[in-house]
């Protein structure tokens, strides 16, 4: 399957990483709400990189299982890691004195979410939404 | 360049820019050049033959001059800079393999070192024009962009709006700030509508910077209405979890105008006669 890949430097690479997303998204069939929803994932991920890890990658890619075809976004770098991933779900914490509302909000944004991360060697987190 | 050096290349002038011309097709071909017409891709090349080979004779700075013109040429038309540097890897191999050629010192090391160095030079210039215009063409964008960043229109007395349009980012957030804190205090606003129907995108941060915005105009004394929140937005604002209900939102500016006007206790009337 086609895999697009975007590395975050700078916050232009966000940008780059949301356009990216789109399109996949589009292609797959997603409407504007969707494209929307997996779009602003992405921007929420591309965003955690640049401010907490400052090197890293967004990859999307599609998806196909069984009987239902999907986007799947994948962030990972080698940045500081997260101490307690329990808060870090939990609404309204933060540590950059933004909302709190990111990783969690990317978590109801998509069906899927997976995150692995230990502390000092980085972040890897997977998330599918799948087309209804 | 050693004058013997250079004597040699002016001797097999024609026959290395002949042979270059040749071989600088397949570059063509490589580079996608096609669409440009023969007539032109030919005439290109043989200025851009002449310009190098005049190099030899007459010195480095005149050739600089004709070399800058001639690039700049080219970055206003459009051709890759790729077609440059190949063609001067080309022209290289050409003129190297032509005086080696009927040689009897072949891979004579002292040519060699001259054709480098030389070719290399003007390499060296055409990259540094190439890069000089791009950032050139990049700071005036930014330029551009930060002029139309983030206005604040007063529309009505006590009213302005300020339109967002495109992706918001830590710098134009700061700006969007400034703005609209000195605007509000500049035109007298009770009511500010901020109008986000162009930006495509809005996450944590952005609603974050918008949140505080909001509550900056707040302490100066005036209201904020955010409005142009599209369906697909409001979703994903809700899905996000993001508490925008400390703010009065409208999903048109229209709609946003109607409620200033009311906040102003004012009303548009038609005049009957």
């Amino acid at each position: 399957m086609s895999q697009t890949c975007v590395e975050v430097r700078s916050e232009w690479s966000i940008v780059a990483a949301r356009q990216a997303g789109r399109t996949i998204a589009k292609e797959v069939g997603f409407g504007s709400v969707d494209q929307a929803r997996i779009t602003t994932a992405i921007s929420e991920l591309a965003r955690n990189i640049y401010l907490y890890a400052k090197v890293g990658e967004i990859c999307i890619e599609k998806v196909v299982e069984a009987n239902k075809v999907g986007v799947k976004v994948s962030a990972s770098d080698n940045g500081p890691g997260i101490k307690d991933l329990r808060r870090v779900m939990e609404d309204g914490y933060t540590t950059s004195g933004g909302l709190g509302a990111g990783l969690p909000g990317v978590k109801r944004l998509m069906d899927e979410f997976l995150i692995d991360s230990k502390e000092g060697e980085g972040t890897k987190i997977h998330a599918v939404k799948w087309l209804r | 360049m050693k004058p013997s050096v250079a004597k040699l290349i002016e001797t097999k002038r024609e026959i290395i820019s002949e042979d270059w011309l040749k071989k600088v097709e397949e570059v063509r071909r490589e580079h996608h050049l096609e669409n440009i017409s023969d007539h032109v891709y030919t005439n290109t090349n043989k200025e851009f033959v002449e310009i190098i080979l005049n190099a030899v004779g007459q010195g480095q700075e005149s050739c600089d001059e004709q070399l800058s013109g001639f690039t700049e040429r080219l970055i206003q038309l459009g051709w890759p800079l790729s077609y440059l540097t190949r063609g001067l890897q080309t022209f290289r191999k050409v003129i190297l393999d032509t005086l080696f050629e009927d040689q009897e010192g072949k891979g004579d090391f002292e040519i060699y070192y001259e054709v480098e160095s030389w070719v290399d030079e003007i390499v060296n210039t055409l990259v540094n024009e190439y890069s000089g215009s791009w950032e050139n063409t990049v700071f005036l964008q930014k330029m551009a962009l930060k002029e139309l960043s983030a206005p604040l229109i007063p529309v009505f007395e006590h009213i302005s709006v300020m339109p967002l349009i495109g992706t918001i980012d830590t710098e134009r957030a700061k700006l969007i700030m400034e703005n609209l804190l000195n605007g509000v205090i500049e035109h007298r606003s009770q009511v500010v509508l901020i109008d986000i129907t162009g930006v495509p995108v809005v996450d944590t941060m952005v609603a974050n910077h918008i949140i505080q915005a909001s509550e900056a105009v707040r302490l100066v004394g005036a209201d904020c209405i955010l409005v142009g929140i599209r369906p697909e937005i409001a979703q994903t604002i809700v899905n996000l979890g993001i508490d925008l209900s400390k703010f009065p939102t409208k999903s048109t500016l229209k709609k946003g105008i109607a409620s200033a006007l009311e906040m102003t206790q004012k009303k548009i009337v038609k005049i009957e006669n």
